[in-house]
């Protein structure tokens, strides 16, 4: 954290009258910054030439919490790290450690959760859009998206018996198989969602206000972006091809036909068309998934305690905010050794300082909407 | 004894104008309220009244019994004064405007005039609320409206120059006299468009709400203000609204005079129009995002400014050529 006091005071000349820049705090009880994120900013003018984040607000030492407890009760707290797209986080840890066990999981299960898993994309991503939006200033856009997110946390609750922090998987499996009803939202849904988007982007894509208030903002190349190591939408948006789902397929993607889209520029306006294009592919996938669903089982015999084979493993899956990895390391008893979360918003904020210098202070609202963020993976 | 009945007289009108005004202006809210909800796919306000229809009031009687707070670094006279600076121009400017073709609080001959010089007055009471808070989103927020007020308000005079020359004069009856036949909006659309985006910046609508951009400066100038002062903030921007209105109506729609073959008293064609207009300023707030200041500034000077210049050139060289 920089110096607040004193040499801030920049005399121009004597006929002028001294100048100060301005230290402005943005945060923790900011109205645009998403959960408690904290932003200092040191602003000449309305220009931005410092920057720094203050993060740790959530911090619940989630990382320890997994080394005191047993791999299954480990399950309902990781919703609560990225709690927008809550099942996401539980498919991280469960195929993590199904991954330190090497079992063989059934299709019918792979499939339901990649279906899950992209519900709870497309919820994040509505979510950040309309955040995002509201943050330019587009309040509509705010309104319908939360529409249709409502639809998916019924869904959620149809399935699983929770809205937001849903504990939607098990080790081995599923605790037991989704109702009918739920499959039957789920096409539902996806029949109604694709003309959604299109109303989403009536309002925005080509909205001139719109246009010139994300293109051109908060640019990072594809090899700055590789250096800071982001990933998610906001590496694609610079135009590097590089999806989880696709590098090193986990689940039933292996399976499955979708499009990777990148974006040429890496500005605001790229990550926001990325995204919008992962929402209509996540929308194909889920018309695959319930088209091809096998039946059978859908949980692997598992014991009843649960003790890994000493060892360690890391697996990451691609969540909507990027790489969401775990690193574990067992000793062979009921619980691991060390857990550690890769998370995905922690890494990418790390390039909001390179992203926002030189910009105008409504460009930083702008450009963290864009790295979609959550506090709740980012301090775990 | 003459002096005293018209004396009357006009206090009667006054108080007829103010109290209407006062009460479009709260059922404004309620209005923008209503439509925006619809727009989002939801119902607004519904609890108060019949689907919500005393909300206005629940609101006034609220914000009235809130505790005033005046924080302790404000400088506390110009603190108060600030939202009177505000609100007290915003109605001023309503004495001047013809509401049909026999009712109107007074006549001047610079009726136009009158108005935009008042409602200049208004970003006083802004710069005036952002520096005697002593927050740094007040102070931010006042300097940008300060600066949007000011520029867009030269694009507004001049849009209506081209009106005033067919017109004529700067009485405000006389100007919509003169629209008799045809309203100028056929005669005048550049000048009308560009009136109208510099209405929005003036008023500090959508997209041009900048000084209360609630994302970047929390509540802009008003962040500090609380109860009362923060609605006297507040009707003044709905009432700065309707005046603006008022006048695009006067001087581009024909003020009161309507379509001579549906008969209808002058007051319910002013109404109609003026609901029409301000329509539409809702409908945009539901629409369209936010301007960024820089962009804002380069579209007044850039683009309206050499935009509205033309307009007053073509006009002078139609009227000296033709009329």
């Amino acid at each position: 954290m920089f110096e607040v006091e004193s040499s801030t005071r920049i005399e121009r000349s004597s006929v002028m009258p001294g100048t100060e820049e301005l230290i402005i705090n943005m945060g923790p009880q900011h109205p645009s910054t998403h959960g408690v994120l904290r932003v200092i900013l040191r602003l000449d003018g309305e220009t931005v030439t410092d920057c720094d984040c203050d993060i740790g607000f959530l911090h619940r030492g989630t990382e320890k919490i997994g080394e005191n407890i047993t791999y299954t009760m480990f399950i309902p707290y990781t919703d609560r790290l990225d709690y927008i797209a809550a099942p996401s986080s539980n498919l991280a840890w469960v195929t993590a450690v199904e991954k330190l066990f090497g079992w063989e999981i059934p299709m019918r299960a792979h499939y339901i959760r990649s279906l899950v898993a992209e519900f709870s994309r497309i919820s994040s991503h509505l979510l950040w859009l309309a955040t995002h939006a509201l943050d330019i200033g587009a309040m509509t856009v705010f309104l319908w998206c939360f529409r249709e997110r409502e639809m998916v946390l019924d869904l959620f609750e149809t399935a699983f018996g929770a809205r937001l922090t849903v504990n939607a998987f098990r080790l081995g499996g599923l605790f037991q198989d989704v109702p009918q009803k739920f499959l039957d939202l789920s096409q539902e849904f996806a029949d109604l969602f694709p003309g959604r988007i299109g109303d989403y982007e009536t309002l925005l894509t080509d909205n001139r206000i719109w246009l010139q208030r994300t293109r051109g903002i908060g640019v990072i190349s594809a090899d700055d972006a590789i250096d800071l190591s982001l990933t998610g939408p906001v590496l694609r948006g610079s135009g590097v091809r590089w999806d989880i789902r696709r590098a090193e397929p986990y689940a039933a993607y292996p399976y499955l036909d979708f499009v990777v889209p990148v974006g040429e520029n890496g500005d605001v306006y790229d990550r926001y068309l990325v995204r919008i294009e992962e929402m209509r592919q996540s929308t194909r996938i889920i018309q695959q998934c319930l088209a091809q669903l096998p039946k059978g089982p859908v949980s692997c015999k598992v014991p009843r305690t649960i003790k890994p084979p000493a060892g360690e493993v890391y697996h990451s899956i691609e969540n909507p905010k990027g790489e969401f990895g775990f690193y574990l390391v067992s000793d062979g008893s009921e619980t691991p050794y060390r857990v550690r979360i890769r998370p995905p918003s922690f890494v990418n904020l790390g390039g909001l300082k390179k992203l926002v210098l030189g910009g105008l202070v409504a460009d930083v609202v702008a450009i963290i909407g864009s790295i979609d963020i959550v506090l709740g993976e980012c301090d775990r | 004894m003459e002096i005293a009945a018209e004396a009357v007289i006009a206090l009667v009108k006054i108080a007829v104008v103010l109290g209407v005004v006062s009460l479009v202006v709260a059922y404004l809210t309620y209005l923008e309220r209503k439509i925006i909800a619809h727009i989002q796919q939801r119902l607004g306000p519904m609890r108060v009244g019949w689907h919500g229809l005393l909300q206005p009031i629940a609101d006034g009687v609220k914000l009235f019994l809130k505790e005033d707070i005046i924080p302790d670094k404000a400088d506390k006279v110009v603190f108060v004064i600030a939202p009177i600076m505000v609100l007290v121009p915003a109605f001023v400017e309503y004495s001047v405007l013809p509401f049909s073709s026999t009712f109107y609080i007074t006549q001047v001959n610079i009726g136009i005039f009158f108005i935009l010089a008042v409602s200049s007055l208004g970003v006083f009471g802004i710069v005036m609320a952002g520096w005697a808070s002593n927050s740094k989103y007040s102070l931010l927020g006042a300097l940008r409206s300060a600066a949007q007020m000011l520029s867009y308000e030269i694009f507004l005079g001049f849009s209506l120059i081209g009106p005033l020359m067919l017109a004529g004069s700067l009485n405000m009856q006389k100007i919509v006299e003169a629209q008799s036949d045809v309203w100028f909006v056929f005669y005048q659309p550049l000048a009308f468009v560009v009136f109208f985006i510099a209405a929005l910046a003036e008023t500090n609508r959508v997209p041009f709400d900048l000084p209360e951009a609630e994302t970047e400066l929390v509540a802009g100038f008003h962040t500090e203000y609380s109860g009362m002062k923060f609605a006297f903030f507040f009707l003044a921007e709905y009432a700065n609204i309707m005046v603006t209105s008022s006048v695009a109506v006067t001087l581009f729609f024909g003020g009161w005079k309507g379509i001579s073959w549906i008969p209808l008293p002058g007051f319910v064609w002013y109404a109609l129009k003026l609901g029409a207009i301000i329509f539409v300023f809702i409908w945009l707030r539901a629409t369209l995002p936010r301007y960024r200041y820089d962009q804002l500034m380069r579209l007044g000077w850039k683009f309206m400014f050499p935009l509205v210049m033309a307009n007053i050139f073509l006009t002078g060289l139609v009227k000296y050529l033709f009329l």
